[in-house]
């Protein structure tokens, strides 16, 4: 398993305890994000805090696992580190999620977007 | 002076992780600066991730070949494959995503963003097809820190 799961604030904080979401983990994150968040809080918050490397395979993987919640829930996104960061501005998906400095930040009601 | 350097590995997706990573930490050990380098890893493994994917899913697994040639002023990233070529011999065009948070959520892409990563982090890009192997050549300015 890649990720692991608790809650904070009410919201489903899915930690992913993987260097890389490359080609060869995509699908792996996907299937574990499914599994994980099957039910649960409305708001999901994946901190990438360990992840150093992101490839657009796992960025994609990121957006299948948002689809996967539908529409009534929400994915945020906490802790992006410089690569993984970068990925998302060129992509423009930074523009799609929600990005937090940290978790703390993502957990905090003066930080938090609606 | 030209410095170089080559690699090589199986094209399978945790050979190409770790071939990848091999490159990363030459380039940082001659002295190319972290924040280049980050710029060549992202994409250097999706051009790998195009040949693990594409270039030999038609034809038995071959191997790729990665060779640095590192100049004062910038890096040429060479990688090689013996599998099939791109259709019409062309790169793709690798268009950027029109998204924003208003884009409904089923719209959003999960793919595609390979080409266009490779295209804005080089700053040239050759491709060749030759008699029976594909050869990229992926271009980054340099300012040596060493």
């Amino acid at each position: 398993m890649s990720l692991t799961s608790t809650e904070a604030d009410g919201a489903q904080v899915v930690t992913v305890n993987a260097q890389r979401i490359d080609a060869a983990m995509a699908i792996q994150f996907k299937e574990d994000m499914r599994t994980e968040t099957e039910a649960g809080p409305t708001r999901v918050i994946l901190d990438l805090s360990c992840v150093d490397f992101i490839d657009s395979s796992g960025l994609g993987a990121i957006v299948a696992a948002m689809k996967q919640l539908g529409k009534d829930r929400k994915l945020d996104l906490a802790g992006l580190t410089p690569k993984v960061d970068k990925v998302f501005r060129l992509t423009r998906m930074d523009t799609v999620f929600n990005l937090y400095d940290t978790l703390q930040d993502a957990l905090d009601p003066e930080h938090v977007e609606t | 002076m030209v410095e170089t350097f080559a690699c090589s590995f199986r094209a399978t997706e945790l050979d190409a992780r770790r071939g990848v990573i091999s490159v990363v930490h030459r380039l940082k050990d001659m002295g190319v600066p972290d924040t280049r380098v980050d710029e060549v890893q992202i994409a250097l493994a999706e051009a790998v991730n195009n040949v693990v994917e594409h270039a030999y899913s038609e034809t038995t697994t071959g191997d790729v070949l990665i060779r640095c040639n590192l100049h004062s002023d910038r890096l040429w990233v060479e990688i090689r494959d013996a599998g099939m070529p791109f259709p019409d011999t062309k790169l793709p065009e690798g268009k950027p995503a029109h998204v924003d948070a208003s884009t409904p959520l089923e719209d959003l892409p999960e793919g595609g963003f390979g080409w266009f990563l490779i295209r804005e982090l080089a700053s040239d890009i050759q491709y060749k097809r030759n008699m029976d192997n594909n050869q990229l050549s992926l271009c980054f300015e340099i300012q040596l820190t060493k």
